[in-house]
């Protein structure tokens, strides 16, 4: 159904009136124009579209609005505060945790929503939380890493 | 010559530069003369020197994730003498871009690196005798630091490029300029930073579906439910009623338009549509036998001495055949691409590896010259030699000049597996001889299906014969292969190292030896021997002759002059036929190494990447159906099949830089299947080696 839909998007309060039966996905890419958050299987597969919803990891490809309406989306754009990258970012950067990139905003999400929940887990934990985020290149033991090196750190991640 | 005569100025906007096209190519022109005009000789194609100095490297090849955009940017800064945060890289823009035939088969650094090189070392000795004419001063009394050439001994006098070039163009050519020596390299061979990381951590980076370009509208095409059917009948009025709609038509492409994807995607359901039913063809079962009925003649690869004379010195044979499933390239990032169509001139933005085939492929279906037709390269995710072409290019394209607005095609998942052009199903069929001494004394391999590359094998063997029949590269009797085929990472090879190192194992076996002494024993190489014995010492491997229970195995590769040799424990469970692989280590003598970091990346890409078509990764078909839709039935490799993994880098500075993206994932079938066999007294003769196989070869026992 059509209808105004409001929630905040990266600390930011978004209004739109469209089907809140559509995917948070492709309102993203497509209406808001972000697009760090990719597309790459459409059926909660993959993992290269997880963003968090109020601090939990789902599938933007899978989420209607209308389950999205009222609460927090934070993407890959909003992990950045005031032009610093999140440790994780910079986990990954300094790790070289990825190699196409194309799955790499659903891994550091992915993780992200880890680390808020569980600031200290094992590599067999983040290993275990990462299953459903598929990396076609092969940088699985980088972004464990990477993951690993953040958890190991005294500071916290939020 | 006057130095003013060198110098033309083009204009206070930049240096402009104007690269030679190929002629006045027309469309009909075959891919074959319009794709190969040959890299440019004149170096202003390759690089551009700003007034504030920073330098625009110009390449054809492209960014997959294989690193080709830091490496690259590495060797031209080491020829020229500057930075490297001081190159910006301009990667697969055919407009701005010198040509090139595309991003495969590990030649960006082996082939298309001393291209590079050479052009940066013209141009940096062309701004040595511009400095040292400026000055009066001799070249031996120049020196260039990160751009800025100075006198020695006199501090005052020195200019950076950018002053010296003042944003013109360089008009001055030199004759036979020498490239560094390895010994006076300073940024190859020690690790970079990757030129990408940034962008790709923060969500910045731009794939072709990230084009954003104002009123572009999403295509979903209209796809027949089985290979080779064909559209009869077609009602569209339902998805035409739906608001925002717009049905496309050109010819036989027929796609639904909204500005929203998902809308388009809405759409798309609700054509009605009947398609022609084609005659059966084979299935994932009954494909082996179909491919040696519809195999072209064998062309002969390689031979050398007599096979009967090798027979007659054999003690014992060994006979196998060894089968591999179609397998799916599978990137993240599926074919996508956006197109705009105006004034007669095209311009798309294509997830490819070969922007200059692409341009092509657009050119000759618009029925434009290539000239008119501009294919730009985003950062592509992931390719494997599944975009060597641009099918959904040319669909946006087609779709954007019959809207007129641009349109922008993405696959789904679904059509990514039904449209790509698999790994080629094949069956080798091998039959060897040992002496009495465990001496290999003939070879006979005859590959079908998959292509010539690696079957020859590198051991010392006095007699032997190796043909080829079919292949990934095309020109196969139609309907052998039931649907597309093409490159996958390192093409052939995979299949061929599967049957040759699976074979080797087997005659060690035969022999009674442990599969190491065995191969240092019929091997007459010692670059392999070395990086055999490499690997042999991380491992800490104690001989043995397999099958030891122990789960180890080994096996080796040379694929485009680069050497490989891996060692890795398996466990599997015998009751479900699960494989756990617990440990690789790994070697690679790849010549120079440019960025050592680089380099181990894609170590660990073939290794996680090779368990999936050593383990699980199969197109399963019927009916001209390729019934895999998504991940959940095709297998990749997921975080819980990680082993433990160690890599090593030969320093071998006397051979010059070779490929790496492919040659390490060729040796995982038959490392697998030779510690599976280790561990469990069976081998298995056909990949992927699943649960199911390995539960049917322990009861066969």
């Amino acid at each position: 159904m059509i209808k105004p839909i409001s929630f905040r998007l990266n600390g930011k309060r978004v209004n739109l009136t469209t089907d809140d039966e559509r995917r948070l996905l492709w309102v993203l890419r497509s209406d808001l124009a972000l697009t760090g958050t990719k597309f790459g299987c459409g059926e909660s597969l993959c993992g290269a579209c997880t963003v968090l919803l109020d601090g939990e990891a789902v599938h933007a490809c899978s989420v209607s609005l209308k389950a999205v309406a009222g609460k927090q989306v934070t993407t890959i754009e909003g992990l950045a505060k005031n032009g610093r990258l999140h440790a994780l970012q910079q986990a990954f950067l300094d790790h070289h945790a990825f190699q196409c990139g194309f799955c790499t905003s659903g891994m550091i999400l992915s993780a992200y929503a880890l680390l808020l929940k569980k600031p200290r887990p094992s590599r067999d934990q983040i290993r275990q939380h990462l299953e459903g985020n598929l990396c076609r290149c092969g940088s699985h033991v980088r972004i464990l890493d990477a993951i690993e090196a953040v958890a190991s750190r005294k500071a916290g991640v939020a | 010559m006057k130095r003013r005569d060198f110098l033309l100025a083009t204009g206070a906007a930049g240096l402009v530069l104007w690269f030679p096209l190929e002629g006045s190519l027309q469309a009909q022109e075959t891919e074959q003369t319009a794709a190969r005009p040959g890299y440019p000789k004149d170096f202003n194609a390759y690089l551009r020197i700003g007034p504030d100095d920073r330098v625009t490297c110009l390449v054809g090849k492209v960014e997959l994730g294989q690193g080709a955009m830091t490496a690259l940017a590495m060797l031209l800064a080491e020829e020229l003498d500057v930075a490297l945060d001081q190159v910006d890289m301009v990667m697969g823009d055919t407009d701005l871009c010198p040509w090139d035939m595309g991003t495969f088969g590990s030649l960006s650094i082996w082939q298309f690196g001393p291209v590079l090189r050479g052009a940066a070392a013209e141009a940096r000795a062309v701004l040595l005798q511009m400095a040292g004419e400026k000055w009066s001063v001799p070249a031996e009394r120049l020196q260039v630091k990160d751009g800025v050439i100075s006198v020695l001994g006199e501090p005052r006098l020195q200019v950076s490029y950018g002053q010296l070039v003042q944003g013109r163009r360089i008009e001055r050519h030199l004759e036979k300029v020498t490239v560094k020596p390895v010994s006076a390299f300073r940024l190859v061979g020690k690790s970079a930073a990757r030129k990408d990381a940034l962008e790709k951590v923060t969500g910045r980076a731009k794939y072709a579906a990230d084009t954003g370009l104002p009123g572009t509208l999403h295509a979903c095409v209209l796809r027949p439910p089985v290979h080779g059917a064909k559209l009869q009948r077609v009602d569209t009025g339902a998805a035409e009623r739906m608001p925002g709609v717009r049905i496309v038509r050109d010819g036989d492409l027929l796609a639904v338009l909204h500005e929203r994807p998902d809308m388009a995607t809405q759409a798309r359901q609700a054509i009605k549509a009947d398609f022609s039913h084609p005659e059966a063809g084979p299935d994932d079962t009954s494909i082996f036998d179909h491919l040696l009925k519809t195999a072209p003649p064998a062309q002969l690869v390689h031979e050398a001495g007599d096979l009967r004379a090798g027979e007659r010195q054999a003690t014992r044979t060994l006979e196998a055949t060894y089968l591999n499933s179609y397998v799916a390239h599978a990137p993240i990032e599926t074919h996508s691409a956006v197109a705009q169509v105006v004034d007669g001139k095209a311009t798309v933005w294509a997830s490819t590896q070969a922007p200059f085939i692409v341009r092509t492929e657009v050119a000759r279906a618009l029925g434009l010259p290539t000239q008119k037709v501009r294919v730009i390269t985003p950062f592509v995710g992931g390719g494997f030699g599944g975009k060597s072409s641009g099918p959904q290019a040319v669909e946006a394209a087609r779709l954007a000049r019959a809207a007129g607005v641009p349109v922008q095609v993405v696959w789904d998942r679904a059509e990514e597996f039904f449209h790509d052009t698999f790994r080629p199903a094949a069956v080798v069929k091998l039959l060897a001889g040992l002496s009495a001494s465990g001496k290999i004394t003939f070879w006979d391999g005859q590959v079908v299906g998959a292509g010539e590359r690696e079957a020859k094998p590198f051991y010392a063997i006095p007699h032997q014969r190796t043909t080829s029949a079919g292949s990934w590269q095309g020109g196969n009797p139609p309907g052998m292969h039931p649907f597309g085929v093409g490159p996958w990472r390192a093409p052939s090879a995979n299949t061929n190292g599967f049957a040759r190192e699976s074979h080797i194992d087997a005659l060690a076996t035969l022999a009674g030896r442990d599969p190491l002494a065995f191969r240092l024993d019929n091997l007459a190489d010692p670059r392999m021997a070395h990086v055999l014995n490499q690997v042999a010492e991380r491992f800490r491997w104690v001989p043995k002759p397999a099958p030891s229970g122990r789960g180890v195995g080994l096996a080796c590769a040379v694929y485009r002059g680069t050497y490989v040799a891996a060692m890795a424990e398996v466990a599997v469970d015998k009751t479900t036929g699960q494989v756990q692989v617990k440990r690789v280590v790994m070697a690679q003598d790849m010549g120079v190494v440019v960025n050592p970091d680089g380099a181990l990346q894609q170590l660990e890409g073939c290794i996680t990447m090779g368990l999936g078509y050593a383990l699980s990764e199969e197109v399963r078909f019927k009916g001209g159906d390729v019934l895999q839709k998504n991940f959940d039935t095709y297998g990749i490799p997921r975080f819980s099949w990680l082993p433990k993994i160690e890599t090593i880098l030969i320093h071998n500075p006397d051979v010059p830089a070779q490929g790496g993206g492919e040659p390490a994932i060729t040796v995982m079938g038959a490392l697998l299947a030779n510690a599976i066999h280790d561990a469990i007294g069976v081998r298995l003769f056909q990949l992927p080696m699943t649960p199911d196989r390995i539960k049917a070869a322990l009861t066969h026992i």
